[in-house]
């Protein structure tokens, strides 16, 4: 038996010397919280990481943990890519904010960026982007298109990103038709196509001819194509589940923010920030507008243009809550990136209530 | 027809719940836990969408769902019932392995779709208003769940061989001692019950929503296992119960669509509030006639010589 | 010629030695095929999988940290399964027992309340866990109605509740609206070996749990009860102990543990309370608690072989480059052979002649 223990020593000796071989590249890891077939959030950060390889090719190494929980797991699972030598760690999800603020303390040298978070750090950055820009152009378009004036939203979590895409959304299309509804339904998961599914056909059944949402799933685009109703995609590019229903989709585009952030990180540029990326730094997208007139697709393409430029803002001052009642306006022309930030209201004619309000 | 509508949506929620519980039934009427369903199914859901995107073919796909369920519950048979090891914890292990074998086949698969299960279409009957289209226009799977359920209560009830299957649950012991082959009946049941699994699967990326997407089954295994313990055993109450939680599960959407304001999360936990309470109800007056269980449920035979 | 089961009259020692390493040779071999399959180095994956997780102080600890609730949990578990009472919901007992818990750390937040915090904290995480186990038991023992299904579904409840708190009620002001409580402050939050360690005091406590509950079972009147109860409910009628009794007692012990381990973890390992605080711990507790054969020490080997395939597996995908799904798969067949060999320690193969009367026999 005490053998059998030193020849396993042994061995482990000698496979540890093996392994620990010179390593020049940059090594870069990415903590993502769903699994990479998702085909939603996690699945375009992985295109990302993908891009990544594909521009940098042998200077640099990437790996990465899916389906990793937000809770008591994040910490390790960020920390066993520390200790695996990674030197720029992504970390794709609200809910690892906490973890990954803990270890970017304890390891000072190694570089950390977290999505969607507002934890900063000398050595922790922060990134996101302004889907709710996508969402004022999706309004417009819902208004120009409906017969029932009557938009149907599959809403995942009331977190402020998801509450101003409604707002954004509903300002878009009373900028239109002032008179324009909309029913949200909250399916309490990012990630369930039967029951995405099944909250579109109730949308549809109710009313709604136009079908946006705020899940991961192609689901209900493949709904509306079967059921003859528009739709707009999420995430990626949905046409090929819905070729007749997709009006226009949005993208999730992070591949130049992360080629952006490996090239300084290889120059050893690397500093902490914060970039809250919209339709002008190309991480929002607006897949090719389709299956709509020709003068609903020009202006689209001018809304685009304009809040590309920055000659519009979605959230242009005033901005009136649910009782009427401007909104203080704290960014000078248009509401501040923190008040958009942590939105828990709904504007004036949106007739439902912000959940846990 | 708003209600003809709802209806519709119930019923495609509830067919992949109701397949899946019908063979866990029979399973644990033979006296065989199987807590594995949400893997046997989420392999079913992956083989399935395969099998019908290389193939082109719905019924092929269904096949490869069904196939798949059937070879993940083989594993589980050959575990519990040719080596006697813990159902419970076997059952369990089987998930983790289903999920991970799941992700695995699908992988080349996401962000492809197909076309749909087609629905069925009588002309002018299924046009007939109200309940043509619930009745006469369904995807082909709505029919063999109702058929499949019907088929076990004739079969459990009405056949001999039911009766003995009925037999090994109940006193796998006595069973024995009158000549039963318990462990081959067993295994037969197990095989059933992944088959059906792999089927309820298969109907989600094959019907339901014509995708493949990892982990796309959501938990479905585990409503279907709590099924068949909310309908005691009894096929017709599974079908009740399968088809109220789908209706609670449905009609919670469309009060959300409808404004109603109450927190969604309340709304999300009707339908398990809703299955607690009508078990409560249903125990209660049932009174103390004794656990419906199949008496022999969970245990492992090995035959004494 | 055809083999069969059969039950062994005493339990060999040795069979019980030999039938984990049976079982982890049959693992090496597999895994080093299914890297192979898969292109990888079989023998650097296998390091990477089972040594190196065992030669690092961090992963040990952190084998540790993973291990803590899966033991509390499991525990538990254990006395209600061996006493019949099936109890499959102790993933929502652990997170009303983490809410309830957290609520005090919630509410004191800011006041600068005094070292009595932690305490109370893990008091009401257990009553709270316990109160919501007796929930399903209740059920059971006044209407008949299976705890298998009410335990499960209120599990489901218990996601919600969580949800549904630290959305509205308990969300922090300062969070931008994200769902999650405020931090918790220093005296709500488990202390730890050291500065830089997540190894915090809650797995000293888990080692009592174990030690205590050998003792109950061992040495108890009450101990002998459960095992009565379990192994011959008919004759502990006679002996005049009361199985419904039982049942709550078993259920409320197991309720209180999980809401334990609950309220450890969110203070230790999380420190706020959020949607998604357990990895799946009251499932997993339910492998650790029939793979350590519902024994307190089994428990605890089980959970920490348990916890080392979880970080050896993501030491595979970082080292390896593998997806999740492949660690999956190695998992769930590791625990197929486990489970498999336990076989051998109550059974043994022997070959029978095959005739017509012994087919019937199998």
């Amino acid at each position: 038996m005490r053998r059998l223990f030193v020849a396993a020593a042994v061995l482990a000796l000698a496979l540890g010397a093996g392994a620990a071989q010179a390593q020049n590249k940059l090594k870069i890891g990415f903590v993502y919280v769903g699994p990479i077939g998702d085909y939603g959030w996690t699945y375009q950060h992985e295109v990302g990481r993908r891009a990544l390889m594909e521009q940098f090719k042998d200077k640099i190494e990437t790996s990465y943990l899916e389906n990793v929980n937000e809770g008591p797991d994040a910490e390790r699972s960020i920390e066993a890519l520390v200790r695996a030598g990674h030197k720029l760690i992504f970390t794709t999800s609200f809910g690892f904010m906490d973890a990954t603020a803990k270890v970017a303390k304890k390891y000072p040298n190694v570089w950390f960026e977290h999505a969607t978070g507002y934890k900063r750090d000398k050595n922790l950055a922060t990134y996101s982007g302004r889907f709710y820009e996508g969402r004022y152009i999706l309004g417009q378009i819902a208004a120009r298109m409906s017969k029932t004036n009557t938009i149907g939203y599959i809403a995942s979590f009331p977190i402020p990103e998801v509450v101003s895409g409604i707002n954004a959304m509903m300002l878009g299309a009373q900028s239109i038709k002032p008179d324009m509804k909309i029913k949200i339904i909250w399916v309490n998961t990012w990630y369930d196509p039967g029951k995405e599914a099944d909250a579109a056909k109730a949308l549809a059944d109710q009313g709604a001819d136009i079908i946006a949402q705020h899940t991961d799933s192609p689901a209900a685009m493949q709904m509306a194509e079967q059921r003859g109703i528009k739709a707009f995609g999420q995430d990626s590019d949905m046409i090929k589940f819905g070729p007749k229903a997709q009006l226009t989709a949005i993208i999730n585009n992070w591949t130049p923010y992360y080629v952006e952030r490996v090239k300084l990180a290889l120059d050893n540029k690397w500093t902490t920030g914060d970039v809250w990326g919209g339709l002008k730094s190309g991480l929002v997208q607006m897949a090719p507008y389709t299956n709509m007139p020709d003068d609903v697709k020009t202006m689209a393409q001018q809304t685009e243009a304009a809040i590309r430029d920055g000659k519009m803002h979605v959230f242009k001052c005033p901005v009136s809550g649910q009782d009427g009642k401007a909104v203080e306006c704290k960014g000078g022309t248009h509401l501040s990136d923190e008040q958009i930030l942590g939105m828990n209201f709904f504007i004036k004619g949106i007739d439902d209530k912000v959940p846990g309000k | 027809m708003l209600l003809e509508a709802v209806l519709l949506t119930v019923i495609t929620a509830s067919t992949p719940l109701l397949l899946a519980a019908s063979g866990e039934l029979v399973a644990e009427r033979a006296g065989v836990l199987n807590l594995g369903v949400e893997g046997m199914m989420i392999v079913g859901a992956a083989c399935g969408f395969a099998g019908a995107f290389l193939s082109g073919s719905i019924l092929l796909g269904a096949l490869c769902g069904i196939l798949g369920g059937a070879a993940l519950a083989a594993v589980f048979a050959l575990l519990t019932l040719g080596l006697a090891a813990n159902q419970v914890a076997s059952g369990l292990a089987l998930t983790i392995l289903g999920v991970g074998v799941s992700g695995l086949i699908g992988a080349g698969f996401v962000g492809q779709k197909i076309a749909g299960a087609p629905h069925l279409y009588i002309p002018f009957v299924t046009d007939i208003p109200f309940m043509g289209r619930v009745i006469f226009g369904q995807d082909g799977f709505v029919y063999v769940s109702i058929t499949l359920i019907a088929g076990i209560w004739w079969f459990l009830y009405r056949t001999r061989a039911g009766l003995v299957l009925r037999a090994v649950g109940d006193n796998h012991a006595s069973a024995h001692a009158l000549g039963y082959p318990v462990l081959r009946i067993r295994a037969l049941a197990v095989l059933f019950g992944g088959a059906c699994a792999g089927l309820g699967g298969a109907y989600l990326p094959l019907a339901y929503t014509p995708f493949w997407v990892s982990g796309m089954t959501a938990g479905r295994g585990w409503i279907a296992l709590a099924l068949v313990v909310f309908a005691s055993w009894l096929p017709g109450r599974l079908a009740l119960g399968a088809y109220l939680f789908g209706a609670v599960t449905i009609l919670q959407l469309h009060a959300q669509g409808a404004g109603l304001g109450v927190p969604s999360q309340l709304m999300t936990a009707l339908p398990y509030l809703a299955t607690i309470v009508v078990l409560v109800a249903i125990s209660w007056a049932r009174g103390r006639a004794g656990s419906p269980a199949p008496a022999s449920l969970g245990l492992a035979f090995v035959p004494d010589r | 010629m055809r083999l069969v089961l059969e039950r062994r009259n005493e339990q060999s020692v040795a069979v019980a030695v030999l039938s984990p390493l049976l079982a982890v040779v049959l693992t090496l071999v597999t895994g080093a095929v299914l890297f192979a399959v898969l292109g990888k180095p079989p023998l650097e994956a296998l390091r990477i999988y089972f040594l190196d997780p065992l030669t690092e102080p961090w992963a040990l600890q952190e084998m540790a940290v993973k291990a803590t609730p899966l033991v509390f949990i499991a525990v538990g578990l254990s006395l209600c399964y061996l006493a019949n009472a099936w109890n499959i919901g102790a993933e929502g007992q652990f997170l009303i027992g983490a809410v309830a818990g957290g609520g005090i750390a919630v509410a004191t937040h800011g006041t600068g309340a005094g070292p009595w915090v932690l305490p109370a904290m893990l008091l009401v995480g257990a009553a709270a866990g316990a109160l919501y186990a007796l929930i399903p038991a209740f059920c059971k023992v006044r209407f008949g109605a299976s705890e298998i299904l009410v335990s499960l579904m209120l599990v489901y409840v218990a996601e919600l509740v969580l949800d549904y708190l630290v959305r509205g009620p308990w969300r922090d002001p300062k969070g931008y609206n994200f769902p999650t409580t405020a931090p918790f402050d220093p005296v709500a939050v488990m202390p730890t070996f050291s500065e830089a360690s997540r190894l915090h005091f809650g797995s000293v406590l888990a080692l009592l749990v174990v030690i205590g509950a050998a003792v109950v079972l061992r040495s108890t009147l009450k101990g002998f009860e459960i095992r009565l109860v379990g192994a011959a409910p008919k004759a502990a009628r006679f002996a005049g102990f009361d199985d419904k009794a039982l049942v709550l007692v078993t259920f409320a012990i197991s309720g209180a543990l999980a809401g334990f381990a609950g309220v450890v973890e969110v203070s230790a390992t999380v420190g706020h309370l959020q949607p998604g605080i357990s990895p799946g711990y009251g499932f997993t507790a339910i492998i650790v608690a029939f793979l350590g054969r519902l024994n307190p020490v089994g428990i605890l080997i089980a959970a920490l072989f348990l916890a080392l395939t979880f970080i050896g597996g993501e030491g595979a995908q970082i080292s390896l480059k593998v997806p999740l799904d492949v660690t999956k798969v190695f998992q769930g067949i590791l625990l197929f052979y486990v489970l498999a060999c336990d076989t051998l320690i109550l059974y043994r193969f022997r070959v029978m002649p095959a005739h017509p009367k012994a087919a019937h026999a199998a």
